[in-house]
């Protein structure tokens, strides 16, 4: 009997088969996306975890400065002679061969394990390692790219280095990185002795911070991580909406099959069971097909998000993506997870269906009206509910959760919208047809919401993060235009040669700009403290937020400090405040500036005051003021004059077009969600429309014996589909304001550490208005071509049919 | 890095072994080395200084055998000049300050302690900083009869962490110290482990002794050669925490001091070292150098006034009687040992057998008994045996 049920309830789909194509793809489509983004999360975290694991992050106890300062050496050396058995790290970002990257020193002899080291131990000598020159341990590629550069020691390729770092004895790290006497942080040993003084007296500034399996890039990428799983979940609501359609038309079609079942004598348990057990099937050939397109889409997106994460956060991520169980599972698990939600209201009436009620036609419409009422409640609290979180709450994820709210809200609350419009018009209407046309239009709706609710989720996010990014991109392109006004910018080999070439230029040019800068801790965040000269160049083109009146001659005099945005925010100190640059050294803020895309702090002080601090200030880099005219001349002067390889002289046109091709890889993965999101909401429609299609028949017949043909009843098909279309990306424009205006006050601030102004750009929604209809329309034809092509015969066996 | 008594099994040769193998079972076994790990890569440089008095893995670091790549060489004719010379030769490739002390307890029970510091240089010279080429490793021992700890620390020189300065007299690595009079008179002597200390005043009531040719020790036929002297007079008492105890203690104690740079023959594999202090006020420095070509003995006769004897190469014979097998190492911990000259026929015995120093590089090394023509107690080092 059971073989019989199952055999009954499948014939179904078999002659259905877009409807069971319908039902594959939407789930399929579904997991396809969230996994995607699960992989890349999966292979980003990895990769933390690898650089946290190969200098032993993750299992011992670390020593920390609480105020995030440097740790003396002094410090180190005191710890050991009392007896406490810790090993140094020095970490810091260097710019070897053009690129930024990690360095981090170990000291190898107090060091418990280094893989990268064991690897090569047999071929090296203890003198090699610790040189000078010493030994520098990268991942392959980044081997080869630094391997030769000069200045720097012999370059090892390992797997076992993080990507973006580089390995090496501290000695040689305090060689690449030009600090002195200076430690990031100490590794506390397994196995101290007893009975030693305690920590706390000999270092009383240090922290003792337990490792943890999550590295602090892990936390500085959670937003970046949580903002991925957000636009993945988005993708899987949209994706549902489609499942939950096909899923109830089919339980829809197939009542008078259950009712044959059950008066066969199939008892209702065993008929939930097949039920189940159909379902559960179709999530596991869907889930299997999306994990393979999660793969695929993961695989293709990978090396950008990568460089995403390097480029926004210094992030270690490797490019390559490899298959990990953690996800697998998680992608299978939604799918069924997305399958019985959608499934499980069809499940549910199924389980009061009586016996014998015959199945009025009209009552689904009916059940529908009252559920849009119902709908709409719901909608209206998840908004509230939502703006409440954010208003009681505050921070990322309660900005995630009123967004959720929001978009879910808004798309429940649509039906009943459209409800609205739609009934508005139907009184205002004049003439039989005119008037059939809207009521029954208003009859299709409960058939159509869902889809138009994916449209609408789908046109408000593009709507909000299309705002978001050009927005961003235009104040950043203005941005780059303040910033950069040096014509040339040159970097030497190192800081004698830096000298040479700083005396060489003087007379030549209108001015040499030093760029020099120290990397910090500074209140618990990695600050990049830059030394400038007094120069108008800074008055006339910083992009000051917020500033005291005399702030430029108060940094000039070495009195105040400027800060960025990220530092400010992250840290609350805004002008007026003090920061600490040292422990006997306290300087007011003057000002804060904008410094979008850095994924540290950053703050300028006045040159001298920099120096007379701070022993090694590297001397490498310079801007040059000069004619534009002037330019060529100068590069080429300067080339030959110091024999600088191609990459040490860049002009501002190009340092600009690096940073924007920077920022658009950035948000290359948003845009790809993006455009995926809308491709699954045109798929949302085209399939709702086609799935109705075989209701559609019946009520079109009898509009059609009455004397309307086939051609002028297509017309109006198309035009309703259009109009339905065009009232939701009504809907979706002030949502999507919304969306942009919370991604850029709210996620933005909480992510990244800057506000942007919004901007509006009208051509992007008429651009996607015009696509929404399109794709309403097309998909129109699509179902009502067969309308025309349907033979009177077709038409008037609806008639016979009819019970 | 730091090596506990018991707690890991650490072998210098194995991790060598292990790097021939498949890169799985490295790294499946890696969880065996755990803790040696790190100094896998120093394992070249740990032979250096692995063991007391000499070098026991030569053949493994051929450059030191041969060349001397700047390093100042031991010379004959070169006297000690003291106090300076008891602080660092940053110039020679290694040297170390080795203390061993035969102690007892108020119940007459047997106990041994061992302070040693060794210094590597990478290259002649020193500069500031981690630039330093210096490299320090300490290790210490406590052993009684029945129980035997030990540890290991290694320091990077220029940092203060680890190293010898005059004025006063102070060798320290961590929180280990040796430190006293400038003129070694006297010393006071401290290590701890993860569940053992010990504290040690040292008083000297003799003179400092030169061995070999006016502190210039020959090491092999072919001429190697390092300067040695030691203070063997001290005087010693103090306190032990050990097995959870804190144990009054007082004896003998025995100070090497030796830096070289060129100190092992390329065939020499091992060495057997004797300090013995006898009841009749006599002390013996000897040591068999085992090599291919035969072995290589020394010794220095010391008469109860201090006056020190060197004795003619051959004239100290040693005979390993009863082997100790340990973990795979077949060690001699009994010892025939004659020395004709000096009427001179008794046996060593340890009085622990299980006193290896399982550091970067193992050895044996422990107090020992001598019973025969003359009877005493002192210390027996034994390297190669691994």
């Amino acid at each position: 009997m059971t073989g019989a049920a199952l055999h009954t309830l499948l014939s179904h789909w078999r002659r259905h088969p877009l409807q069971l194509f319908t039902l594959l793809a939407g789930l399929a489509l579904a997991t396809a996306l969230w996994s995607a983004v699960q992989a890349i999360n999966a292979q980003a975290r990895a990769s933390y975890a690898q650089a946290a694991a190969q200098i032993g992050a993750n299992a011992m106890d670390r020593l920390e400065p609480a105020d995030g300062a440097m740790i003396p050496l002094d410090t180190y050396v005191a710890l050991r002679r009392a007896g406490w058995l810790v090993t140094p790290v020095l970490e810091g970002r260097a710019r070897l061969g053009g690129e930024k990257l990690t360095v981090i020193g170990v000291d190898p002899v107090t060091h418990p394990s280094l893989p990268a080291l064991d690897d090569a131990a047999g071929a090296l000598s203890p003198a090699d390692l610790i040189g000078p020159p010493g030994r520098v341990f990268a991942r392959p590629d980044t081997a080869r790219r630094i391997a030769g550069l000069p200045g720097m020691p012999p370059v090892i390729a390992s797997d076992e280095v993080p990507p973006g770092a580089v390995l090496t004895d501290i000695a040689v790290a305090e060689r690449l990185l030009g600090q002195r006497g200076q430690l990031s942080r100490l590794l506390l040993l397994p196995d101290q002795p007893r009975g030693l003084r305690r920590l706390a007296e000999i270092a009383p500034e240090l922290e003792r911070v337990a490792p943890t399996a999550r590295s602090e890039i892990a936390r500085l990428t959670d937003s970046f991580h949580l903002n991925l799983t957000a636009f993945g979940l988005l993708s899987f609501a949209v994706g549902l909406f489609i499942v939950h359609g096909t899923v109830g038309l089919a339980f829809e079609q197939r009542r008078q099959m259950f009712r044959t079942l059950r008066a066969l004598g199939l008892p209702m348990r065993r008929l939930i069971a097949v039920t189940l057990a159909e379902i559960a099937g179709a999530a596991l050939l869907a889930g299997l097909a999306g994990l393979a397109l999660g793969y695929l889409v993961a695989a293709a997106l990978l090396p950008d998000v990568a460089a995403t994460l390097r480029g926004l956060y210094g992030a270690p991520v490797d490019g390559g993506l490899s298959l990990r169980p953690a996800w697998v599972l998680s992608g299978l698990g939604m799918a069924f997870v997305g399958a019985f939600i959608a499934g499980g209201q069809a499940l549910w009436r199924l389980r009061s269906l009586p016996i014998l009620a015959a199945p009025g036609a009209r009552t689904w419409a009916v059940g529908a009206a009252r559920n849009a009422r119902l709908q709409a409640t719901v909608g209206a609290a998840l908004i509230l509910a939502g703006w409440l979180v954010l208003a009681l709450a505050g921070g990322l994820i309660a900005g995630f959760v009123f967004l959720a709210g929001l978009l879910l809200g808004s798309a429940l609350l649509l039906p009943a919208a459209l409800g609205l419009v739609v009934g508005g018009a139907e009184r205002l209407a004049r003439g039989p047809v005119t008037e059939w046309v809207w009521a029954d239009m208003r009859a299709q709706l409960p058939g159509l919401s869902l889809a138009l609710m994916a449209l609408l989720l789908a046109l408000a996010a593009n709507i909000g993060v299309g705002t978001m990014v050009k927005s961003f991109r235009l104040t950043f392109t203005g941005w780059l235009d303040q910033r950069l006004v040096s014509e040339l910018y040159v970097t030497a080999r190192d800081d004698a040669q830096g000298a040479e070439i700083a005396a060489w230029l003087a007379p030549r040019v209108d001015a040499v700009l030093p760029i020099r800068s120290v990397e910090r801790r500074i209140s618990g965040m990695p600050v990049f403290v830059y030394g400038i000269i007094d120069h108008p160049t800074y008055r006339a083109h910083w992009p000051l937020l917020q500033a005291d009146p005399d702030a430029w001659d108060r940094v000039a005099r070495g009195e105040a400090v400027l800060v960025s945005e990220q530092f400010a925010r992250r840290t609350g100190r805004w002008t007026g405040a003090t920061v600490a640059l040292a422990p006997d050294w306290r300087l007011p803020v003057a000002g804060v500036y904008s410094d979008y895309g850095n994924p540290t702090g950053q703050m300028i002080l006045s040159l001298p005051a920099l120096l007379a601090h701070v022993g090694a200030v590297p001397n490498r880099r310079f801007g040059i003021r000069i004619a534009p005219d002037r330019v060529p001349g100068l590069a080429e002067a300067l080339r030959r004059r110091f024999d600088l390889p191609e990459d040490a002289i860049v002009d501002q046109a190009e340092i600009k077009a690096r940073s924007l091709a920077i920022f658009d890889k950035t948000f290359f993965i948003t845009g790809a969600l993006n455009a995926l999101t809308l491709g699954v909401a045109g798929f949302a429609i085209l399939t709702s429309l086609l799935t109705l299609w075989s209701r559609r028949l019946p009520q079109l017949a009898p509009v059609w014996a009455l004397g309307l043909t086939r051609a002028r009843l297509m017309r109006l098909e198309v035009a309703r589909s259009a109009a339905l279309a065009g009232l939701t990306a009504v809907v979706a424009l002030p949502l999507g304001l919304v969306l942009a205006w919370a991604l850029l006050a709210i996620i933005n601030v909480e992510a990244f550490g800057w506000r942007l102004p919004m901007h509006l750009f009208p051509i992007d929604w008429l651009r996607l208005a015009v696509l929404a209809l399109v794709a309403a329309s097309v998909a129109a034809v699509i179902s009502a071509r067969r309308l025309v092509r349907a033979s009177p015969s077709t038409l008037l066996a609806v008639f016979s049919n009819e019970r | 890095m730091n090596v506990e008594h018991g707690r890991h099994v650490v072998r210098g040769r194995c991790p060598r072994r292990l790097r021939r193998l498949p890169r799985s079972i490295f790294r499946k076994m890696k969880e065996l080395v755990a803790v040696a790990a790190g100094i896998i890569w120093l394992t070249g440089l740990v032979a250096l200084m692995g063991h007391g008095d000499m070098a026991v893995r030569a053949q493994g670091f051929a450059g030191l055998g041969t060349r001397a790549d700047g390093f100042a060489q031991a010379r004959a004719g070169v006297r000690p000049v003291f106090p300076r010379d008891h602080g660092a030769h940053p110039d020679f490739r290694i040297e170390w300050w080795y203390l061993t002390a035969n102690l007892k307890d108020a119940e007459g029970r047997d106990f041994g302690v061992q302070w040693t510091l060794f210094r590597l240089a990478l290259r002649p010279g020193e500069a500031d900083g981690w630039q330093s080429p210096q490299l320090w490793m300490g290790h210490a021992a406590v052993t009684s009869a029945d129980t035997h700890r030990f540890a290991e620390r290694r320091a990077r020189g220029g940092i203060g962490q680890a190293g010898v300065r005059l004025d006063p007299f102070t060798a320290w690595i961590d929180n280990w110290v040796m430190t006293g009079a400038d003129d070694l008179s006297r010393l006071r002597l401290a290590a701890r482990g993860r569940d053992w200390s010990y504290n040690l005043e040292l008083r000297a009531d003799g003179p400092i002794v030169l061995h070999g040719d006016a502190g210039y020790s020959v090491k092999s036929p072919d001429g190697q050669a390092s300067h040695y002297y030691s203070q063997p007079h001290y005087r010693a008492s103090g306190r032990l925490v050990l097995s959870g105890r804190d144990i009054q203690v007082s004896g003998d104690g025995w100070l090497d001091r030796e830096w070289s740079s060129q100190p092992l023959s390329a065939d020499q594999e091992g060495w057997d070292w004797f300090s013995l202090r006898f009841d009749s006020g006599e002390k013996l420095m000897a040591f068999r150098l085992r090599g291919d070509g035969g072995d290589f003995t020394a010794a220095t006769w010391i008469d109860p006034t201090g006056e020190a004897t060197a004795l003619p190469e051959g004239s100290f014979r040693a005979e390993p009687l009863t082997p100790a097998k340990q973990g795979g190492h077949r060690t001699p911990v009994r010892w025939k040992i004659r020395l004709p000259d000096r009427g001179l026929d008794a046996v060593v015995e340890a009085l622990n057998p299980h006193a290896w120093m399982r550091t970067s590089v193992p050895y044996w090394e422990g107090p020992v008994r001598v019973n025969g023509t003359h009877t005493g107690v002192g210390y027996l080092e034994m390297t190669g045996y691994d």
